[in-house]
Order: C-alpha cells, then structure tokens, then sequence
C-alpha cells in the first residue's frame, strides 16, 4: 500500500530483533498512530510523555489517582443488569456499564483527573481542551476549578448552538469558552484551534486533549486513563454471571470510552468486541462519521488512522447528531484492532440512536448520551440473535442530559 | 542549483496555490520572481491547516473551494519551472496529501517537475525515515523546521536530515504578520549554526522590509508568507502586481548579490 510510505513502523537505529520484524515503537499501533506534528510541539510532547512514564511507575501518582477517581468522580460505577430491556429483546442478557453515572456525566473525567495531575506535575498553570459534545470540555473545566488551573475550551460553534446546556456548565465552572467558526464548526475544528493555541502558548500551557488521537503519548495515555473501565467491567462480569461476557459494545468517536472498556478484554480471545461509530443521516460523505465505512489511512491532527477524506487528501466534513461522535478520524489504536480483526466496528444511524435513547429510557429507566444510544441500537440489533446463556456489556458512556434539546427537536413523543 | 543563494538575506517567497486560482498563482509567482524573489514556495492548500494563522487558513479555504489539489500544484511547478531555470521551487504542504499521493509518486512527479525541495509542516525528523529514502533517491531537499522550543538534541537530528536549507521558525505559534521580530530568533539561529553549514531562513510573522533586514544580520534567507498572501487576499484582479510591489520593497534592503 503506497500509503502507508511514510509510516511504516521501521527499527530503531541500535534495536536488534533479527532484522525481520519492526520494532513495536512506542506510539504505534501495528502502522498506526505516530507524531505528526509541527516541530515546535515536539519538545512538549517529548516532555509530555517523559512525565507519563514516571508518573506511570510513581505509586504516589497512582495513589492520589485511584484516590481522586473514588472519592471525587465516584468510582467504580456500577454494572447494572438491564433485566426489562433483556426480557423485551428475547436474547443474551444485557449488562450496562454505567459510566453515565460518573461526576459531569460521563467517562471524559477519568482521563481530566489523570492528566489535571500529570499538569501539576509539570508545573503548568493554563489548561487548554478542544469539546464537541461538551462532555470533555465539562470535564476539563471541572477538574481545572478542583486544581485551580485557568482553562481554555474551544467548540465549534455549530456544537455550542446544539450542546448550549454544556457551554453554560463550562462557563458556571470558570472556563472560557471560545467560539470556533471555521469548517463544519465542529469537533475537528475545535482540536484544530487548539492546536494553534498549543503551538503559541506551548511553553505555559497543556493541551488536555479528550480522546485517544492526536500525537503519541496521547492515545496510550489517554487509553490508559480509561482502562479502569474495563477492569472494573470484567471484575463485576465474572462476580455477576461467573463467566466473560460473549460481547463487550462502546459507541466510537475519537474511540476513548471504547478502549477503555476494550482493553482489558482483548486477551479473552472469546470475547467479541464491536465499536459503533455514527451513519449519521446516509452513506454519502459527508452524512456520517464511519471512518471504517468510507474512509482510508490518512494523518489527521498528529496521527495516522482511518481518515474520512477525498481522493485529494482533504479531510471531509462529518455528520452525526451526537457531537461527540462528528469526527472524521478514529483512534489509532482502533485502527489496528481493526485491521488485525481483534475488533468488529458497526455503525447506528442517527435515527437508530435516538430509537435506542427513547428504548432504554422507557426499559430501564436511564436516558443514556446519544453517543451511548449508538452503542445501545447495536445491542437492540445483536442481542436477540444470541443466546439466552450469552451476556453482552455496553458502556453506558455519559447520560442524555445534555441532549435533551437535540431529543426534544427530534422525538415525537404521544 | 537553484537552491544555493547569492544575495543576502535571500528572499523566499510563499504562496497559497490555487488562491484566488492557478492561473493567478502562476501570474503572481512569475511577477515575484522579476521582482527579486530568490525561491518561491508553493503551498498545497489543506483542509485543516494547524500550523497557519488565520490569513493562511483563509487562503487555503479559498484555493480548496476552486478544488485545488496537489496534483494541480505539481503540475503549477512545472509550468513555473519552464519560465524560471535558476529560482528555488519548494513545495510546502501538509502531509495527508503527500501521504494520500503515495510518498514515492509525489516525490518522482516533483523531481519530474523540476522542484528543488519539500517542507513537510507536520513531519517531524523522527517520522521521516521513508519520506527522507523516498526524496534522496528522486534528488530533492528535505527542508525541516526547527522551532525555539527545540532542544540542541533535535535541532542536530534536524541539521542532519536537512537538505537546501533548514527552516527556523522566528517564534512559537502559527504563521501569520506580527509588527515585532521575537527576541530569541537570533538565539534560535545561533544555536543552528553551530551544527550545519547548511543556509538558515528565517520565517513566521515577518512582514515588513525593516524586518527582513534585521533578519538578513544573522540568517541567509528570509520567509515571507502571510504578508504575501494578504496582498492576494486585498488586491483582487491586480494580484500579481501587488505582490511584485511588495517584494520589490522586500528586496531592496538587501545588497548586490554576491
């Protein structure tokens, strides 16, 4: 593939391993992933990822994070058994991960205590973060009033119109929110302003990206900032039904929650795992965010994935009606467990997520995120295929608040 | 060897290709290199230009709504090329679409085109293992940036891998005109100069003659880019005139050439 010229995972001068196979670099998944950034971000990443490996084998760190995520964000969340939503679908039991119940309302705030930390560490005081939902930006803006940092938060302003509820939690929270105009003024345009913010302010300022993409070391940081979800998942699987479950299902935007829940199921060979991404509103390009129905390598905001572009290498517009879910690149890592078929990736359609919101709200009684509700349509659709011994967890990834404007505008309810 | 500079500070002249079109591209590059433009770069329009201030990013979105494409620019350099044999050809772009053209491809059609050199703005040294075999083997220059935050380690990684001339970015943050020269660009080149015999060009924010002549103190050639393309922008139906005013001012604070 000439694509992929660049990119080649390649040995290290000095690194001996027969001369066959690559070398497994750090940042790389399988050809994924990388540093694709301007020089003047470079010395700041390196620094970046130097304090995350020793914060890393720092115990004190990792106290004052398992600490912080107990007693501040309220972990663990709970595994919950979805028993009227089971009984209706007729098929494998169906098991909620709930980290919509999570202080700001959703996983985003595992990874913010995490790097609010590593930013002390580092002795910097101004905390920039790009949002598309708001989910992210809320969360930042949170964990920089609990430490006292000034914040930053750029949304496109398309996404502040449909998350307005979010933009004023940020500002209640003492964030400045910035309007971004450009593009489809959306997510991608928002990491985009805060990567110019970044390469101005690079030497007072840390950029709290939210998802595992942008520039090595943050999607294995990131990813690791989350993997508390999946071992607390498979912990209470085994103590609920005794046994793994037969699917693990995350909705994927930039792919966080979903690798959080993944990773620490990919040993169990046994178990499926399927990231949803957003069909949006048609196949077209344009109308949907599948990067892995349409789009291709390509090195988008410091990383090389999947990439929804056109023959030219433009990036191309996306659409999803869940904010969090409107970006047109994926994690690296999802990449890789993709094309090495460790992963399945589906995707929902707008009108499937916003079914599955009003499903589980009236089976269970939880109003999940509408970034969630994608990962909820897939289990409506699989669920009643698989046996009645299967069980399947979802993640729950943030609850539906601040969509209630978007669901009122799109849901005829009697 | 067009890339070798005989006045100094060398003037070094960046366009957005495709803005306002290409045939105007050509017209105002043609018109700057009579004005006294040592090297010209081309710049690919891209989608989601992190690296450029606003009056870039406006360039960029205009040259991409008339469906610019690195293909077109390729094309664009060899048309130059034709009309101007001793002037440096540097194409500046984003890597997606060098990425989506396939390394190899992109580099044997510049050669063909007659480039001299490719700045990669989001390539760092570190990425550039098969780019760099990819451009030796078709004769072009690698030209990387170096940044103030970049510590003597990368800076001398970067002076190894560069070809032509290394680009010193006079400050942190993205292109764009500022009335001052930041105080540690000289630093910066300094710094450079104690690793490569290579030519050092200063670029970011420089907008002015007055500018260009500090610059010319201490580096060998000058970056003018913004400044540039916000005559384009101002100046419509009499592009190529405009920018030929201007680099004509540009130049005129330097010496004969040597």
């Amino acid at each position: 593939m000439a694509t992929a010229s660049v990119n080649k995972p390649r040995i290290r001068a000095g690194e001996r391993n027969g001369g066959s196979l690559p070398a497994r670099q750090p940042g790389r998944f399988g050809p994924y992933g990388g540093r694709y950034v301007p020089e003047t971000l470079m010395a700041a990443l390196e620094e970046l990822e130097r304090e995350y490996e020793k914060a890393n084998r720092d115990k004190k760190f990792q106290q004052r994070l398992d600490e912080l995520l107990r007693t501040y964000a309220g972990r663990p969340t709970p595994l919950t058994f979805a028993r009227r939503l089971t009984e209706k679908l007729g098929g494998a039991k169906i098991y909620l991960k709930r980290e919509d119940l999570l202080h700001t309302g959703a996983h985003k705030i595992n990874n913010c205590l995490g790097q609010a930390l590593l930013v002390e560490r580092m002795g910097k005081r101004r905390v920039i973060a790009e949002t598309g939902a708001g989910q992210h930006g809320v969360a930042t803006a949170t964990v920089c009033a609990l430490f006292g940092f000034d914040c930053v938060v750029y949304m496109g302003s398309e996404d502040m119109r449909r998350q307005e509820l979010n933009v004023f939690r940020m500002r209640l929270l003492g964030a400045e929110v910035r309007a971004v105009d450009s593009g489809s003024r959306t997510l991608k345009d928002a990491i985009n302003e805060a990567m110019r913010d970044w390469v101005t302010h690079v030497r007072t300022t840390h950029y709290l990206l939210g998802s595992v993409l942008g520039a090595h070391p943050y999607p294995t940081m990131v990813r690791d900032f989350h993997r508390v979800i999946g071992r607390e998942a498979r912990a209470q699987m085994m103590k609920a039904a005794k046994k793994l479950p037969a699917a693990v299902i995350a909705c994927v935007g930039g792919g966080s929650n979903a690798i959080g829940i993944f990773y620490e199921f990919i040993k169990d060979k046994n178990v499926q795992l399927i990231g949803v991404e957003a069909g949006g509103r048609s196949d077209a390009l344009g109308d949907h965010a599948a990067r892995f129905h349409g789009g291709s390598p390509g090195v988008l905001q410091g990383t090389y994935s999947y990439v929804l572009q056109d023959a030219a290498g433009q990036i191309a517009n996306t659409h999803s009606v869940s904010a969090g879910l409107d970006y047109p690149s994926i994690g690296p890592e999802h990449a890789a467990l993709r094309d090495s078929g460790r992963a399945e990736y589906v995707s929902a359609s707008d009108a499937d997520a916003l079914a599955a919101t009003a499903r589980l709200a009236r089976t269970e009684g939880i109003i999940p995120a509408l970034e969630s509700a994608h990962a909820v349509a897939e289990v409506m659709k699989r669920a009643p295929k698989m046996k009645k011994s299967d069980a399947i967890v979802v993640n729950i990834s943030g609850r539906g608040d601040k969509d209630i404007g978007i669901l009122r505008e799109n849901l005829k309810l009697e | 060897m067009p890339l070798t500079f005989y006045r100094k500070p060398a003037l070094i002249a960046y366009v957005t290709c495709g803005d306002p079109d290409l045939v105007t591209t050509r017209e105002i590059v043609l018109a700057a290199i009579e004005a006294g433009a040592d090297a010209i770069e081309l710049g690919v329009p891209f989608s989601d230009p992190v690296a450029d201030g606003p009056v870039i990013q406006r360039a960029s979105e205009r040259a991409l709504k008339n469906g610019t494409t690195l293909a077109q620019v390729l094309t664009l350099a060899a048309e130059i090329r034709q009309h101007a044999q001793s002037t440096g050809l540097v194409i500046f772009s984003y890597l997606n679409p060098i990425v989506r053209m396939g390394t190899e491809k992109f580099c044997a059609v510049a050669r063909h085109a007659g480039v001299d050199g490719v700045l990669v703005t989001d390539l760092p040294v570190e990425e550039s293992h098969d780019y760099l075999r990819a451009m030796r083997r078709n004769d072009l220059a690698p030209i990387f940036l170096a940044a103030p935050t970049s510590p003597d380690s990368r800076l001398k990684r970067i002076a190894e891998a560069s070809q032509g001339f290394i680009y010193a970015v006079s400050r942190t943050g993205v292109t764009g005109a500022r009335q001052q020269l930041a105080a540690d660009t000289e630093k910066l080149v300094r710094r450079l100069r104690r690793m490569t015999k290579l030519p050092i060009a200063v670029g970011f924010g420089l907008s002015n003659a007055e500018q260009a002549a500090e610059v010319g103190k201490f580096a060998d050639a000058v970056v003018v880019g913004s400044a540039i393309v916000e005559r384009i922008e101002q100046n419509c139906a009499h592009e190529a005139t405009a920018v030929a005013e201007f680099v004509r001012e540009l130049s005129a604070v330097r010496g004969e050439s040597i």
